[in-house]
This record gives structure tokens, C-alpha cells and sequence, in this order.
């Protein structure tokens, strides 16, 4: 059987998640190349249909990465994405996908081992739970 | 405004099963504003039953489309154009938005996609508290401006009752008590006295105690 690679889409924030990305890069720290990066102006601008999207495109694992507690540009855009998460998790749990495959993460610029650390993790956790009940479904 | 909440995703996998071209409509006005049933939320809803249903085995069309407002036939007219290219339509509208489409089209089998709720008011950002009953005969101007039918549980005409503790419902420590609001109220404004007026028992045909009800506005109606 083929190696399942998963396709993880990360939503990250302008001011914290991807520069911390850029910053891994810098450092030369290797990260799965499964992370596909999709910057965004906070992380509160990540809507529930977008992360919904995502998986209905065939992502394997969503994360949504924002400034850490305290730190979001815009006051409480990571608050609202964590609170978005969660209210997407349950629906997802709904449709019939485990909610582990999404993700809310914080992380503040300099962070770029948090960074390369929490997008292997990630891509390790996602990997064990195999593809996606809608991919493999598409496959067929 | 009217607020609604979205059904469990099983109970709307049962209603559009046997179909396959599903016109999933949404409703600009109230159901939009309490994040239920507006272009968004029919979106999510879309991604979720194709997701669900695609799990299932089945793959289903979904075509999305939002009216101005439902409840109106000249905006339900707009789906005159699409409605024979599905074979079921599932609607985000309150329960008027869904009878509307009904009624228009006959032969269509409709399905509400959510639960319609109250008559409610916005307390903060997410959160919507029941406000009126529609009881035809507005008590407000008695009353200081807060409502005794929707928000008193034993909607007292002369309260309140003894089940009211340190400004709170028997039923729950969440819930005001709707006569301690009317007393702080009116003693606020300097209106104490008509605490003192008795209200008469209401005449509950105003608000629906005799049928259905109507409203005829002979310089409007054609």
C-alpha cells in the first residue's frame, strides 16, 4: 500500500504563525512539507466555512495558528478563532470527521522551533489517524 | 427579530436521503442576524451535508441561494429559474420563509433546516433572549417597558410571584424575574403608582387564543 501523506492546511496569522514560519525557514529547521500555509491578517479572520472548506477540498488535518494569550494584534481575533475552533470541532464531530484532526495553536513571532516543533507534531498526529474519512471516500 | 437555531445534521440527512439536487436556501433578514440561516450559514450547512452524505456513500447536488427575505412572495418568485432543477429544496428560514416556498411551489417537497425559536432581542455578540410573544395587545406602556407575557414564566398580569428571590426566577437563578424589572423600572422613573393599577385579565383571543391570526390593511391589501 502507498505511504499516506496527509495534506494539512494551516491557517496562519501575519503576525505571529507566519513569521514564526519564516523564522523556521531562516534557522534552517526542517518542518513536513505536508503543511500547506495560508497567511491571513489574524487569526480571527479565519471563518468556520473556511476551515469547513478545507476539509471539503480534501485536507486531511486543519490547524489554526494565532498570537499567543494576551498578545493578538487586534486585541482578541485569536480568542474568537480559538472559540470558532471549538464550534467547529463539534460539527465536524457531527459530519462525521474526528474533531482531533483540527487544531488551535498559539505562537508568538519568534517562535520558529514552536513552530517547525508543532507542525510535526501535527503532521505525526494526523498521520497515524490516516486520511480523512472524505478523502478516502473521494479516492473511491 | 425571529430567531431560529440549525437542526441536527442527522435529523436533516434523514429529511433530503431519497434526493439527489437539493436547493438549499437561506434568508437575509432575521435568521441572518441570529446566525442561523443566512448566506453563511447555508454555506457551512452546504459543505457539511455534502461532506456527511458523500461519507455515506451518496453524492449529492447542492445548489446554494440566498432570498432577500422569505417570508415575501415576490422574492421567493426569484427561484422560478432554478426550483425544476431540484428535486427537493431544504430552507434556513424561520417557519414562515418555509411555508412561503411551499405554498408557491406545490409540487416540491420542502424541509426547514432549522428550528424556529422566538421573538427575541440581542443581549451581547452571540447571545439572544426571548422578548415578545406576539400577544396582540402590548401591556409595554403599563409596564415600564419590559414584557410580563414573555418574561415572566407564569406570564403575570400582576406579579410578582412568590417564587421571586433577590431579583430572580424561581425557575432558575439565570432568569430575572420580569416583575422585579418592572418594579425597579418604574420606580426609576418616578412611575410607582401604576404598580398599583390592577391589569385585568387578558383577553388571550388578540394573541391567538382564537385561531390563526390575520392582519387586513384595506389601504394596502389588493
Amino acid at each position: 500500500m502507498e505511504k499516506f501523506e496527509p495534506v494539512i492546511v494551516a491557517f496562519c496569522c501575519h503576525y505571529c504563525a507566519y513569521t514564526a514560519a519564516d523564522m523556521a525557514g531562516s534557522l534552517r529547521l526542517p518542518y513536513p512539507s505536508n503543511i500547506k500555509i495560508i497567511r491571513v491578517p489574524c487569526s480571527g479572520k479565519v471563518d468556520a466555512q473556511h476551515i469547513v472548506t478545507a476539509f471539503e477540498k480534501g485536507a486531511d488535518g486543519v490547524f489554526v495558528a494565532g498570537c499567543l494569550e494576551g498578545d493578538c494584534h487586534f486585541k482578541s481575533g485569536n480568542a474568537r478563532a480559538a472559540r470558532r475552533v471549538e464550534f467547529v470541532k463539534k460539527y465536524l464531530e457531527e459530519i462525521g470527521i474526528e474533531s482531533e484532526r483540527l487544531e488551535m495553536v498559539n505562537m508568538s513571532a519568534g517562535m520558529g522551533h514552536r513552530f517547525a516543533q508543532v507542525a510535526t507534531e501535527i503532521t505525526q498526529k494526523i498521520r497515524n489517524l490516516g486520511p480523512s474519512p472524505v478523502r478516502t471516500t473521494m479516492a473511491q | 427579530m425571529i430567531t431560529a437555531e440549525r437542526k441536527p445534521l442527522e435529523e436533516l440527512i434523514e429529511y433530503i436521503k431519497p434526493f439527489k439536487r437539493i436547493l438549499l436556501l437561506g434568508c437575509n433578514e432575521c435568521v441572518t442576524v441570529c446566525a442561523a440561516g443566512g448566506r453563511k450559514e447555508v454555506g457551512l450547512l452546504a459543505s457539511g451535508l455534502q461532506m456527511a452524505m458523500l461519507k455515506n456513500g451518496s453524492n449529492i447536488e447542492i445548489r446554494q441561494h440566498t432570498l432577500e427575505r422569505q417570508c415575501d412572495p415576490e422574492y421567493v418568485e426569484e427561484l422560478v429559474p432554478m426550483i425544476d432543477s431540484a428535486d427537493a429544496v431544504m430552507s434556513m428560514a424561520c417557519g414562515c420563509g418555509v411555508q412561503q416556498v411551499a405554498m408557491r411551489f406545490k409540487d416540491k417537497p420542502v424541509f426547514p433546516a432549522v428550528n424556529t425559536t422566538f421573538m427575541g432581542a440581542s443581549e451581547r455578540q452571540g447571545v439572544w433572549a426571548e422578548r415578545c410573544q406576539g400577544c396582540g395587545n402590548c401591556l409595554l406602556g403599563l409596564t415600564g417597558g419590559i414584557c410580563p407575557i414573555a418574561r415572566c414564566a407564569k406570564q403575570l398580569m400582576n406579579g410578582p410571584c412568590g417564587g421571586s428571590t433577590g431579583g430572580k426566577c424561581e425557575i432558575s437563578n439565570d432568569v430575572d424575574c420580569a416583575w422585579q424589572l418592572i418594579w425597579d423600572r418604574l420606580k426609576a422613573l418616578g412611575l410607582q403608582d401604576r404598580y398599583l393599577d390592577i391589569i385585568p385579565a387578558k383577553d388571550w383571543r388578540s394573541g391567538g387564543g382564537s385561531g390563526p391570526r390575520k392582519i387586513i390593511r384595506e389601504d394596502l391589501a389588493e
